[in-house]
């Protein structure tokens, strides 16, 4: 059974030049992770060498002979093809072909978006000896964690589980994210390996951000997201009450945005609604999914979740909870 | 039993009789305890009443309202009578130590040292550990130790407190009591005098400030007006916005002035010295004043909206009075025309629920504090018509 690398580590120009790299998987960050290490690595090894890119639904068989054929300044290149399930089906013999013998001077870099189609080239393109497929995987919660350490390692620093695993709850499970954040902490802390507490500084000041991005999850009809938006700021510490009056905030200008008579100019509807002037495009999406009775309702659950929090109920967390499920159940396009 | 001729000290206490006279007695020393808790609706007096047996204890004659004991007790400046009144939610640990020594000082006037708290039901700290630190000096007082307490109801006091207590329970005085008072004691016109009585719903202070104050009167208008309006949830929005701004002005009213004289008796004592301003005992001494000024500004603005809530309550008890078709004058007399108009708009049994969202939104502002803009927009969208 073909069994492929999830990633390529440090690739070499020599694994690029006269191959074919296949590029698969349903992660796109990891894909374009790959795809870049490959062309960094020729062009590192070939400063002169040329990048080109093309989306696959354009690669005709004339394209194909352009391909294959030696350059005219017999120069080193870099073709990357996005899209390969979208290869015209007359194309897929010539590219087979290629792919069988590649040129030596050409590092062919083939990107498939993932799902069934274009599995048929795929599997041609697997049994041929010079294709070295790299296939991304999307990562089991578990794996998060892992992610984030080798990050952090790879731009030489260290992390701990803990650290790394809070690290997860506070970015969310988004590898491009996580992998910006692993890289802003070792920069921002190069002389001391990253622990909790480093990452609790990192993201201190960012509480009502955060509780602001539970209520606009909420607001938006978006519930996992807003809950699991709640969980983290919980988990980091966020003041319950934060929460409360970000979603307080959220359905006064709303409610204000809606009452407000039609035809005012942007200008007087954030003064109407209380906001500043770029909410308005904002409010005026979410909107679309409220009615008055809805925002009415969310309006009142809010409102005890705030006595809750401050003592009519032993359970805030779970308080905020159900104060989320109650707001994203009002909405009337649910 | 012998009568005992009611002193001018209880001339001010509207409606209470049997208290005065209960409170004479003691006095005069029949049924004279250590202890005394003082219950009463707000504006009902629970702590003139209170004040008014403080001065009664100290005057040889029992409460004469005329010699110089009589006058310091009910001025707050007699050495033997310490008032607590809190200015904050909550009475503190450290405060009620400094109450129970006080306490056990012998009185300098040699009657009675009299330790009077305003605010008894602002004595339930989590642990209890403020009320336990008076329960103490109530259970093993030293002989001429009185403590009176005052609070709403028995209910807000700790029950091993009020277990400990002699209970005066203060009535709210009728409307035609508040009006005799008003014409009585402040010369009001008759009619301003019946129109404040009934509009404060009993409450004497606010009454008060009804007959003498045009903003005052003006600002209530608008929160009575408020029900009538609330049809759409931009109107309920709206109202909940209004009912803050009213309260805001109109605690600006009382405590602008307050706080501007204390700030020039803290100056006065610094002088014009402008090395003694720049000293930082000035600078901390300011900081704590404006503390202290902002927390007695959002508690008094807390209570202004209470009151107007009472207002919003006192219409719809109007709109279910004409639905029932009882006869007599309404609280809000001066406003039939809307009443009316909302009662042939709603049902009484929806009015019920009116009255029981306010009284939830009250709940929710005074047990946990809850944002007040916030429990108002939930409290007039329950009000909506
Ligand atoms: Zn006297």
């Amino acid at each position: 059974m073909w069994q492929a690398d999830r990633t390529m580590a440090n690739p070499k120009a020599s694994d690029i030049l006269g191959h074919v790299l296949l590029v698969t998987g349903p992660e796109e960050f990891l894909n374009q992770r790959t795809v870049s290490s490959a062309l960094a690595a020729v062009r590192a090894a070939d400063p002169e060498s040329e990048q080109s890119e093309t989306m696959a639904a354009s690669l005709t068989i004339a394209a194909l002979g352009d391909l294959a054929a030696p350059s005219l300044f017999s120069s080193i290149r870099c073709v990357v093809v996005r899209e390969l399930e979208d290869l015209p089906d007359e194309s897929v013999d010539g590219l087979v072909e290629y792919a069988a013998a590649p040129s030596d001077e050409v590092g062919l870099v083939l990107v498939h978006s993932g799902g069934q189609k274009g599995t048929g080239v795929l599997n041609k393109l697997r049994k041929l000896p010079l294709v070295t497929e790299v296939k991304s995987a999307t990562l089991k919660p578990s794996e998060f964690g892992r992610f984030v350490a080798g990050e952090v390692r790879s731009h030489g620093g260290r992390i701990d589980d803990e650290a790394s695993a809070l690290l997860v709850q506070a970015v969310g499970q988004d590898l491009r994210a996580l992998a910006g954040a692993a890289h802003q902490l070792t920069s921002d802390f190069p002389d001391e390996p990253i622990s909790e507490s480093v990452v609790k500084r990192y993201f201190a000041g960012r509480a009502e951000v955060k509780s602001f991005a539970v209520a606009d999850a909420a607001l938006y009809g978006r519930t996992a997201a807003a809950l699991e938006e709640l969980r983290w700021a919980l988990d980091s510490g966020t003041a319950t009450v934060l929460v409360t009056s970000a979603f307080a905030n959220g359905l006064r200008g709303l409610a204000r945005f809606m009452a407000a008579p039609r035809g005012m100019r942007e200008a007087d509807l954030a003064r109407e609604a209380g906001v500043p002037p770029w909410k308005i495009r904002v409010l005026r999406e979410q909107s679309r999914g409220w009615d008055d009775r809805g925002v009415a309702e969310a309006i009142t659950a809010v409102a005890q979740a705030d006595a809750d929090v401050k003592g009519a109920s032993s359970d805030a967390a779970y308080a905020l909870e159900r104060m989320v499920l109650r707001v994203a159940g009002a909405r009337s396009g649910r | 039993m012998t009568t005992v001729a009611p002193g001018a000290v209880w001339r001010t206490l509207v409606g209470q009789h049997h208290v005065a006279d209960t409170l004479a007695r003691a006095a005069a020393g029949q049924g004279m305890t250590h202890a005394w808790l003082f219950t009463g609706p707000p504006g009902s007096g629970r702590s003139n009443a209170a004040l008014a047996f403080a001065a009664a204890l100290q005057c040889p004659q029992g409460g004469c309202g005329e010699c110089h004991a009589c006058h310091t007790a009910l001025a707050g400046t007699h050495p033997d009578v310490s008032v607590t009144r809190s200015e904050t939610s909550m009475l503190y640990i450290k405060d009620m130590r400094e109450l129970v020594v006080r306490s056990a000082l012998v009185p300098v006037e040699k009657r009675w040292q009299v330790m009077l708290i305003e605010d008894a039901d602002r004595l339930g700290d989590a642990g209890g550990r403020t009320a336990n630190t008076l329960l103490k000096s109530i259970e093993e007082p030293t002989p001429k130790t009185v403590w009176l307490l005052c609070a709403p109801t028995l209910e807000d006091v700790p029950q091993t407190i009020r277990s400990r207590c002699r209970h005066v329970a203060l009535s709210t005085p009728t409307a035609e009591q508040v009006a005799a008072f008003l014409v009585e004691k402040d010369g009001t016109a008759p009619p301003l005098a019946a129109f404040a009585a009934r509009a404060s719903q009993g409450h004497i202070g606010r009454a008060r400030a009804l007959a003498r104050d045009e903003a005052t009167r003006n600002r209530r208008r608008e929160v009575v007006a408020l029900p009538g309006r609330l049809t759409s949830l931009g109107a309920c929005m709206n109202a909940a916005a209004n009912l803050i701004d009213i309260a805001k002005d109109e605690t600006e009213a009382i405590t602008d002035a307050a706080n501007a004289r204390e700030l020039a008796e803290l100056d006065a004592t610094y002088g014009d010295d402008r090395k003694a301003k720049a000293s930082r005992t000035y600078r901390a001494a300011l900081r704590e004043l404006t503390h202290s000024q902002k927390q007695r500004q959002k508690r008094r603005e807390m209570d202004v909206i209470d009151r107007s809530l009472m207002d919003l309550t006192s219409v719809y008890r109007d709109v279910i009075a004409v639905q029932a078709g009882a006869p007599g004058a309404l609280v809000n007399e001066e406003s039939r025309t809307d009443v009316a108009d909302l009662a042939r708009r709603t049902s009484p049994e929806s009015n019920l629920r009116r009255i029981d969202a306010i009284f939830f939104a009250r709940n929710q502002m005074s047990e946990f504090n809850a944002t007040p803009l916030l429990t108002l927009e939930a409290m007039m969208i329950a009000l909506r018509v």
